[in-house]
């Protein structure tokens, strides 16, 4: 990776022509601010000193790298180690970006936050770090996903946000989204949207990057640590696409595969999936310009996938650069292969993963047995699974 | 000069504001959206304003998303909004304004629809989510044919941005009243005033005023402080309840 790679985004956002700013001109103002803000911040000592803290004592940094011996044994092939975001305070990564938002609208002298959530991981984390520096809070979650995640919400509602429904459109992530703008737009002067990914307009791409490269900074050395050498290969889930970068980020110099796993839901021929990459073109949406399911018309697509946490019809603008520059393999794994991925984990390893890390996993089952033994792969284990046990149990016919 | 252009001169040699409706392209049907220009041209408006139907309208209220989701529901889409507009100029030459979002527009493809638009007799395009930063092709090409640009400001609209904007639009300038979406409340403040006064210290091109206004008295005290306004989510509440448009644009008319 040459060093071009590390300057993008430019000045306005834009990955090589991917990203920029496709939103209405009341947020350019706020868009503008929260730019500056965050440039500041970055060279700020005390604000970082303040988050490293934050890391270490309240979410828990830096999470463990686990080898996974059995999962390893029973595969039969490269070395699998996890990184352990379920770990995290709250259960997953969405917290490193939470926290770290919400420290960075307090000192903008912001007094309410907003977020969108799909499967309420990162309405959690967003509800966990407005109690933490105190502010007003309030959650966009379609009806539908709540429906999905009744017990998110409930815990949004327990950290003190307001969760409001959302009834337009398909009733998920998407339309939360929709809503949250509405919202930004109406009441810019005095909140702060915590976005949950690396989408959206300019710098929400650029600044949840930064958040979340705090995971692949700490397995470059804890790889290089346990094992006396890099990786080989890299595996993380793809939604928008905050916790793969968050891991591939730091290691995007060296020559190591990458690869990231959308959801293939049903299968990409019959159309109930999100795989932006192999079923979607160039659209813009939600503020960037990125790959895109759409029809013909330029209208969106609704999405499926057993994990609410991937069902979204367009990716982070960065991932669609790395992909041009082959740097970043892009791969899919349906419904089916995630199920069977996420048992395997839970009684090889004791550990249930997200749904959506389970995409990951799959991956891994997919690739890791004709590896050579003394190869080395780190999966991002992005998230804990308990929020989906009800989920499972529903699709596998059983009554709790 | 465009005919938006000159329909803003003859207004102003009149000492007369300009008045744009809305409304959203097939909502309740094609067909329908055809009589109500026809209505809405006889009622006394100056511009219309045609929504294109969008599968996530982040800019709307809930007034316009449902008329949205009704038209899209009926199947129609950018092409079939051209080819209304293309029917409709058989009967009307009153300037016609598309609002549409970007995406259809980027997968039409910038110079085919620009193209087309001026083809069946767009005088003007709005999106709301296009902002100059972004429009350099669209701004070019659309020069080309021309085609005016309007694009958007809002009360928190900084001076520079309020220079990139007047610079970019053609025709006239969209200011969007509150910080909001379509349909929000209207406030008449200070605020809106000083935004006002700091675009015409910049541009002289006119300045409709648009988001909010409801009924005849803020239509008119809206309308003492720029050169135009814009009526959307009334009307489009007015269609959904079965209102008598024609009427309701007649009483908008005579109060500006």
């Amino acid at each position: 990776m040459n060093k071009k790679t590390k300057k993008l985004p430019d000045g306005k956002g834009h990955f090589n022509g991917y990203g920029g700013r496709f939103v209405p001109e009341t947020l350019m103002p706020a868009l503008i601010e929260l730019e500056q803000a965050y440039k500041k911040c970055k060279k700020d000592k005390e604000f970082l000193s303040e988050l490293e803290l934050l890391q270490k004592t309240y979410i828990g940094r830096p999470t463990p790298l686990y080898f996974a011996r059995r999962l390893t044994e029973n595969l039969g092939g490269a070395k699998i180690y996890l990184k352990r975001e379920d770990l995290c305070h709250t259960g997953a990564h969405k917290i490193n970006n939470a926290l770290a938002q919400a420290l960075l609208a307090k000192k903008m002298g912001k007094t309410r936050l907003i977020a969108e959530t799909g499967a309420g991981q990162h309405g959690v984390a967003t509800a966990t770090g407005a109690a933490l520096v105190g502010l007003e809070c309030e959650i966009y979650m379609g009806s539908e996903d709540m429906r999905r995640q009744s017990m998110n919400v409930f815990r949004m509602r327990l950290l003190g946000a307001k969760v409001t429904e959302v009834t337009t459109g398909s009733k998920t992530l998407k339309d939360a989204i929709s809503e949250s703008l509405r919202d930004w737009t109406t009441n810019v002067r005095n909140t702060h949207y915590i976005l949950g990914t690396v989408f959206g307009p300019h710098p929400y791409p650029e600044m949840v990057r930064d958040f979340q490269s705090v995971i692949g900074q700490e397995a470059r050395r804890q790889i290089l640590k346990a094992e006396k050498k890099l990786p080989d290969c890299l595996i993380a889930c793809v939604g928008g696409g905050s916790n793969s970068i968050g891991l591939f980020y730091a290691f995007l110099q060296n020559n190591i595969r990458m690869i990231g796993v959308e959801a293939g839901g049903k299968g990409i021929e019959s159309g109930l999936h999100a795989a932006r990459f192999a079923g979607g073109s160039l659209g813009v949406f939600q503020g960037c310009k990125s790959y895109l399911l759409q029809d013909d018309d330029g209208n969106v697509l609704t999405t499926h996938s057993v994990s609410a946490g991937l069902d979204y019809a367009s990716v982070g603008p960065e991932h669609c650069y790395l992909r041009d520059l082959n740097r970043i393999e892009y791969t899919y794994a349906t419904d089916d292969e995630a199920m069977k991925a996420f048992e395997l984990l839970s009684r090889t390893e004791g550990i249930i993963p997200a749904l959506e890390s389970a995409h990951a996993i799959a991956e891994t089952v997919k690739i890791a047995p004709a590896m050579p033994k003394d190869a080395v792969i780190i999966v991002n284990l992005s998230g804990r699974g308990d929020k989906d046990v009800q989920e499972v149990a529903r699709i596998k016919g059983i009554t709790l | 000069m465009t005919k938006i252009e000159k329909t803003f001169k003859k207004l102003k040699q009149q000492n007369k504001k300009a008045l744009i409706p809305y409304i959203m392209a097939g909502d309740p049907s094609l067909e329908a959206t055809k009589k109500f220009i026809t209505e809405i041209a006889e009622a006394g408006a100056d511009i219309i304003e045609l929504g294109v139907p969008f599968s996530d309208p982040l800019a709307d209220g809930p007034t316009i998303q449902r008329a949205g989701e009704r038209a899209l529901k009926q199947g129609v889409t950018l092409r079939k909004t051209l080819s209304l507009v293309e029917g409709i100029r058989q009967s009307t030459q009153i300037p016609l304004i598309l609002m549409t979002y970007y995406n259809p527009v980027f997968k039409f493809g910038i110079e085919a629809f620009v193209i087309e638009a001026v083809r069946v007799g767009v005088d003007g395009v709005i999106i709301p989510d296009l902002i100059p930063d972004e429009a350099g092709d669209f701004i070019g090409i659309a020069k080309k044919y021309k085609l005016d640009t309007i694009f958007l400001l809002a009360p928190t609209s900084t001076e520079d941005r309020v220079r990139k904007v007047a610079k970019a639009s053609t025709g006239f300038i969209y200011y969007v009243s509150i910080t909001g979406i379509t349909g929000a409340r209207l406030l008449v403040d200070d605020s809106m005033k000083n935004t006002l006064s700091l675009i015409k210290k910049v541009t002289d091109k006119p300045v409709a005023v648009g988001f909010g206004i409801s009924n005849p008295e803020e239509a008119s005290s809206v309308s003492s402080l720029a050169e135009g306004i814009i009526i959307g989510s009334a009307i489009v509440r007015q269609i959904a309840e079965g209102g008598d448009i024609k009427n309701f644009v007649k009483t908008i008319r005579e109060a500006i």
